[in-house]
């Protein structure tokens, strides 16, 4: 059986691999400070797995993915603050049943625009839609005019300096440069113990696998091989009647949703929302767990992200002065050496022992092909 | 917003919000003249301009203690020698940039945009390392500081004129050297035909390695001409940096005039506005402006025809 559903079978397996790593080995070895660390970096691979599908396949750098990022987790928290501010709570402020930090600049309602987050439902409805439609917005105004490449990374790059520079501007609004913090409960859930943050962080596996699942599908499916056709030869696609621009939109909202819906798992996971996730320097980081993951593979964005956080995590602990060396000499590395990441490297040296490996193992059997696998594109 | 104002107290407002965004305008153009050579006519997206932009500030902030200890007779005079010691630093490292890094990328512009932002979060933390994690700031001489005043309610800063000047002067000196010097023949022709460039006798390479090197270099004479205007800290060059972008791609990337028309529109607008609004909103009202007008004319204010 070459193919399992519509993955190719090396796909498959390296993806069990990675499930049975995220669900299985690392809970039994981490304790659970270690696990939420884990869980926070995941919520980082979901925006990479949006840029392998946006920026690996369809060709266009988004350098302001932090911005959904942001908005997706801005979203959870004006919810989650919603609830920690209750009358009850707030009973020592001026005006009790606003959040906390309202209180202090001098705001005496609820502004209109948080009103609706009362609602869980319509909170999660907000995740997905509010970037999707900022991205819509974006991307028709300016894929419709061809603008692309460098100049689309420059403007996204500036929204995301706009929305930054706004959320600390209107502290009053936003919570500033702070962003929103002290959240407690879901729904009455304390989501700060331990056990919650298990459950949390098996969700967030759940979640992550589901968007990987669902990048697989785009990948293989017709959409996956215009995106391919569009990156390499635009023109071709658009002559063959093919309506490019739509086609860039929908990729590139595609992605801000998956940023979104992990900027929604970390402020449930870490527990508050800053600016500090949005402007430009995490939107290129962003990017950079991309390029090191291998910007045309979808795990390797998993792993990418991952690895590269750990070694932030465990060189900011030890050597705060090399960390900066650290990340930028990988980060030149990756791209004058290994334009195609961990990906590429596993791809062309790793995976051809595996295979080699297999074929020793099993005797082929007459009529049955021996699994071979591919290579990458 | 112009409610309790009366007429002359509206004039002096303008002028003098108007000469701190003349100020403002100067330190832009010198930043993006730097980039405009090199992400207007070379292509590469250049992250770390900024540091480069740095490294002048804090070449100027040494010769200025150099000059303190050694000779103080002649400190009223330090700045010119530390704007050519910024000058030729900043040149000298973008060479060696261009030599290890960026030749490498010339056929993939989005990776240099990825491969100079690692360069910058090297550059930072060197800086750190080397001179501390607090902002240093230079001592003005003697002649630069004070005011003039022009009439009751407008005064000018005299370091805000020098910029000015000197801006201006960097301004033409680099006109002239892109427009009608042999050598900015060669560099127009290598960036809008290289192969036909090529064939004709002018050697890429080497252009390609002194374009960059100019524009680092002219990125070192802004920081030290930002000195005389602010403090220098090791991650003051990121804060500019999406600014000067946007001013060279609102500019229109292959027009200097088109650099120096947006630098002036969009600092006009954000310290006038600013007088009026707070500062972040006045930001944020420029560049969804600017954001907006690139959205319908994503080729810039001006437009330089080429074939492809």
């Amino acid at each position: 059986m070459d193919r399992l559903l519509f993955l190719k079978r090396s796909e498959a397996v390296g993806l069990l691999v990675l499930i049975t790593l995220l669900v299985v080995v690392l809970p039994l070895s981490l304790d659970i400070f270690r696990l939420n660390l884990v869980g926070k970096y995941l919520t980082y691979s979901f925006v990479a797995i949006g840029l392998v599908l946006c920026w690996g396949f369809g060709g266009i750098l988004s350098l302001g993915q932090g911005i959904f990022f942001g908005l997706g987790g801005y979203c959870m928290a004006m919810f989650l603050k919603l609830e920690a501010s209750s009358v009850e709570n707030t009973k020592i402020q001026s005006t009790p049943g606003i959040p906390d930090f309202m209180d202090w600049n001098q705001i005496t309602s609820l502004p209109w625009f948080w009103v609706p987050f009362k609602s869980f439902p319509f909170t999660l409805a907000a995740i997905v839609i509010v970037p999707a439609v900022l991205c819509f917005i974006l991307g028709t105004a300016m894929f419709r005019r061809r603008v692309g490449g460098v100049y689309f990374a420059i403007i996204t790059q500036t929204v995301a300096a706009i929305l930054t520079i706004l959320i600390v501007g209107q502290q009053g609004f936003t919570g500033g440069i702070n962003g929103i913090t002290d959240l407690r409960t879901l729904h009455g859930w304390d989501i700060r113990t331990d056990h919650a943050k298990y459950i949390l962080y098996f969700v967030n596996v759940a979640a992550l696998i589901a968007c990987l699942l669902f990048g697989y599908t785009v990948r293989h499916s017709k959409l996956g091989r215009i995106l391919v056709a569009m990156r390499d030869k635009e023109d071709r696609v658009r002559f063959s009647g093919y309506s490019v621009a739509g086609f860039k939109t929908f990729i590139f909202c595609l992605a801000a949703v998956l940023a979104a819906i992990g900027g929604a798992m970390f402020t449930l996971q870490v527990g508050f929302m800053s600016p500090s996730f949005v402007g430009i320097v995490p939107s290129i980081e962003m990017v950079i767990y991309t390029a090191v993951g291998g910007r045309l593979s979808l795990l390797g964005a998993v792993y990418g992200t991952l690895l590269v956080n750990a070694a932030k995590t465990a060189f900011s602990e030890s050597f705060p002065q090399l960390w900066l060396f650290g990340l930028g000499g990988l980060f030149i590395a990756v791209v004058l050496a290994f334009p195609n990441g961990l990906a590429g490297i596993y791809d062309s040296y790793v995976a051809p022992h595996i295979a080699g490996l297999f074929k020793r193992g099993r005797a082929p059997k007459p009529g049955s092909g021996v699994p071979q696998s591919t290579p990458a594109e | 917003m112009f409610y309790g104002f009366s007429i002359t107290d509206l004039t002096s407002i303008f002028v003098m919000q108007g000469f701190a965004g003349l100020i403002l305008f100067s330190v832009y153009v010198l930043m993006a003249l730097g980039l405009a050579i090199i992400f207007g006519q070379m292509g590469v997206i250049n992250m770390a301009h900024g540091e480069f932009m740095i490294l002048g500030a804090y070449m100027t902030y040494l010769t200025s203690q150099l000059f303190l200890t050694f000779v103080p007779v002649l400190f009223p005079v330090y700045f010119f020698v530390a704007m050519i010691i910024a000058f030729c630093a900043s040149g000298a490292l973008g060479m060696l940039v261009e030599w290890a890094m960026i030749r490498h990328l010339y056929k993939r512009p989005l990776d240099t945009l990825l491969a100079t932002w690692g360069l910058s979060l090297i550059l930072q933390q060197a800086y750190r390392s080397v001179f501390g994690a607090r902002e240093v700031g230079v001592e003005l001489p003697e002649w630069m500081m004070g005011s003039l005043q022009v009439t009751d309610g407008i005064e000018v800063q005299i370091n805000g004129l020098f910029v000015m000047t000197l801006t201006l002067g960097i301004t033409v000196a680099v006109g002239y050297v892109m427009y009608w010097s042999r050598w900015g023949r060669q560099v127009r022709a290598v960036m809008q035909n290289r192969v036909m460039a090529g064939a004709v006798g002018i050697d890429t390479e080497k252009v390609d390695r002194y374009t960059f090197a100019l524009g680092c270099g002219i990125a070192g004479v802004a920081g030290s001409a930002f000195t005389m205007i602010g403090s220098t800290g090791p991650t003051a060059g990121q804060l500019y940096i999406v600014d000067t972008f946007l001013i060279v791609v609102f500019g229109g990337a292959q027009s200097l005039l088109g650099t120096i028309l947006s630098a002036f529109s969009i600092s006009q607008t954000d310290s006038t506005l600013e007088f009026f609004l707070s500062g972040s909103t006045a930001k944020v009202l420029t560049l969804l402006g600017v954001v907006f007008i690139l959205m319908l004319r994503p080729q810039g204010l001006f437009v330089l025809k080429i074939r492809k």
